[in-house]
């Protein structure tokens, strides 16, 4: 009698877990790393609202574009756009979603400079490209109104796996500097012609760091976390502009007026005043038609809620949140979404 | 009853033979798929993948030469340091260490070996990389002459990675040979001191007699500096191109693999990537021959001539 009690009780016990887990819908994505700490920030605090879980595997955009792809995943995440070719070989139509603005900024370490490097787009790809290979190079001092830099070698840092920041950086430098478009390229992993490979954004500021006449490129907030001296660089209008969240979302504002209808666009070396010329969007993918149109709903409500409110986490983060107008226009793509 | 003994000994020997031939099937099941995934770039590159110097995501070539190159070159001369070193440990525990030290002298060289090797990286970063930078900036200028200490004192590099590597090596190398030094007969040790041999060409004997072993262990820990993959990555600096100087930053076939294989979206990338790893398992595999090879050959003569080569060494030093 106790027995059977017992196992009734069991059974009932299993089947309402079982209730609760059906109850709670699952949505699994993978994809960039780059903002994989805002990913997982809207995807628990979602959660807390909404009952839905969405499993996130940061395994680098690359995975992501080839997981969603091969419909492994429900969507993907890229910190690059996908490119036609890419897009083509999917099985279905793909739509590009801004979620969150980042930027990359040039950090150094000159023990015995005070004061801020001011840098320019050909400088940093002349140096780069190991054409530049001295601090008090006259290319530099100019920018600088005459400073002089001590006389030591730059040692080039950069990231030695492929990622979305190198995505951004020789994005950026392939905009400003012809020869590095031809010999360099735009990838997330490229051939560098100089420098050493650190692993991570980690990698990168642990060398800067430790390496006197360093010069190497994070992502803002890695600076600002390891308390790593960046530069400002030069806009399209002539400014020297330190990346901020203002700035980084300004150079979002400027790119509105010729937003592709795809999203697919690069904002590295916007025009307008204020821009801080190294920034990007990052982009979830979703298929415009997907096979399970449950997810499908519960997808574009969690869009909607993390292009609203959801944008309030972002700069504790140290992403810059999205423009009103790209909101706007997005709020619109994602009607297109079949959800039933 | 004893055709039963003979059936269980039948089906001992067919259960453990099919676990075994498991193990020769998933060796050739591994080079088979990695060839069979890698089928875009080795149509596309051919044997040229093997002699290119150029690794260019960008444009689409690829080839793997620098990732060999770096691969070999971290791997012997780690081999080169961490020998001696390994052996030197092996004859002080096993011939000549006082009992008392005996037992915690070999927990800690095998609490090395159980160290994640993301550890041994992390201090390669932090405490490492900056010795030898300084170690690297300091050199003598007739040294900075030769070809092996060329260029800027950056710190990451061939030589990070040959020291990483050495210290990870030493542990399984050292423990392996004094197994082997420790499995010498005593009769062996008797007979020379028999002969009046001192304390130094007893162990000579010793060593002699357990040359194969020791090969055996000295290649157990090149085998894994070949595969050695994240404690490298993050101090060899990262960069394919090919140099004898031990202050480059240089690339291996593992760091590649570990840092470029998230992002590989194209598909001949990823298929190129994929054959540096069929590369990187043809190489493991013909040095794991190789060794095998060695040591037969070591052995076949001693075996023939075995009373007069064991005595030959200790006959003339006394």
């Amino acid at each position: 009698m106790k027995a059977s009690q017992r196992l009734v009780a069991g059974l009932s016990g299993a089947a309402l877990f079982v209730c609760a887990v059906a109850a709670q819908q699952q949505i699994n994505g993978a994809g960039a790393t780059f903002p994989n700490p805002i990913y997982s920030k809207w995807f628990s605090e979602y959660q807390k609202l909404k009952q839905v879980a969405i499993n996130y595997q940061s395994i680098g955009s690359g995975g992501g574009i080839r997981q969603l792809t091969n419909q492994t995943v429900f969507f993907g995440a890229s910190d690059g756009p996908m490119t036609n070719e890419q897009l083509q070989q999917a099985p279905g139509k793909i739509l590009h979603l801004p979620t969150v603005l980042g930027a990359v900024v040039p950090v150094y370490n000159l023990p015995n400079f005070k004061g801020e490097i001011k840098f320019s787009g050909p400088v940093l790809a002349d140096i780069y490209l190991g054409k530049i290979t001295k601090w008090n190079d006259p290319a530099i001092a100019k920018l600088n109104g005459g400073t002089s830099l001590p006389s030591t070698d730059i040692t080039v840092v950069r990231r030695s796996e492929g990622s979305g920041t190198t995505y951004i950086w020789v994005d950026y430098l392939s905009k400003v500097s012809p020869e590095f478009m031809k010999k360099v390229g735009v990838a997330t992993s490229v051939n560098w012609p100089v420098g050493v490979g650190g692993k991570g954004n980690e990698g990168v500021a642990g060398l800067v760091q430790q390496t006197p006449g360093s010069l190497g490129y994070v992502e803002l907030i890695y600076a600002i976390q390891n308390k790593i001296s960046y530069g400002t660089v030069q806009n399209s209008e002539g400014e020297f502009v330190r990346a901020s969240l203002e700035s980084v979302t300004a150079a979002a504002g400027a790119a509105v007026k010729n937003m592709p209808k795809d999203f697919r666009v690069s904002i590295t070396n916007a025009a307008g005043k204020g821009v801080y010329p190294i920034s990007s969007f990052t982009w979830i993918l979703l298929y415009e038609n997907p096979k399970d149109k449950a997810q499908s709903k519960a997808m574009v409500d969690f869009m909607k809620w993390a292009l609203t409110d959801g944008q309030k986490f972002a700069g504790e983060l140290g992403y810059a949140p999205l423009p009103q107008e790209v909101v706007k226009l997005e709020m619109a793509a994602l009607g297109t979404i079949k959800v039933q | 009853m004893a055709s039963l003994f003979q059936r269980r000994d039948l089906a001992f020997r067919i259960g453990t033979g099919a676990v075994a031939s498991c193990l020769v099937l998933l060796v050739v099941a591994i080079g088979f798929e990695l060839a069979r995934q890698s089928s875009l770039s080795i149509s596309k590159f051919g044997l040229s993948f093997w002699i290119n110097d150029i690794w260019d995501p960008v444009s689409g070539e690829f080839g793997a030469r620098p990732f060999i190159w770096g691969t070999l070159y971290s791997s012997v001369v780690a081999l080169l340091l961490a020998g001696p070193i390994a052996l030197g440990i092996a004859i002080f525990l096993s011939e000549l260490c006082p009992a008392r030290l005996r037992q915690p002298l070999t927990f800690l060289t095998e609490l090395l070996a159980a160290i994640p090797s993301i550890v041994y990286g992390l201090w390669g970063i932090y405490v490492l990389v900056p010795i030898v930078r300084s170690f690297e900036a300091a050199l003598p200028a007739p040294l900075k002459a030769l070809p092996f200490f060329a260029g800027p004192a950056v710190g990451v590099g061939m030589l990070a990675a040959v020291l990483i590597l050495a210290v990870m090596v030493i542990p399984f190398s050292a423990s392996v040979a004094r197994e082997v030094l420790k499995a010498v007969p005593l009769s062996q040790r008797e007979a020379a001191y028999a002969l009046g041999a001192t304390k130094w060409e007893a162990i000579q004997a010793a060593l002699f007699y357990a040359r194969t072993g020791i090969m055996g262990a000295i290649m157990l820990g090149f085998g894994r500096a070949l595969g050695e993959t994240m404690a490298v990555t993050m101090v060899i600096g990262n960069n394919p191109k090919i140099s004898l100087s031990l202050l480059a930053p240089q690339y291996t076939m593992a760091a590649v693999l570990a840092n470029e294989f998230t992002e590989a979206a194209d598909e001949l990338y990823l298929d190129a990537l994929i054959e540096v790893g069929l590369v990187l398992f043809i190489i493991t595999l013909a040095v794991n021959v190789g060794s095998r090879l060695l040591i037969w050959n070591m052995n076949r003569p001693a075996k023939a001539r075995k009373p007069v080569v064991a005595a030959a060494p200790v006959g003339e030093a006394a």
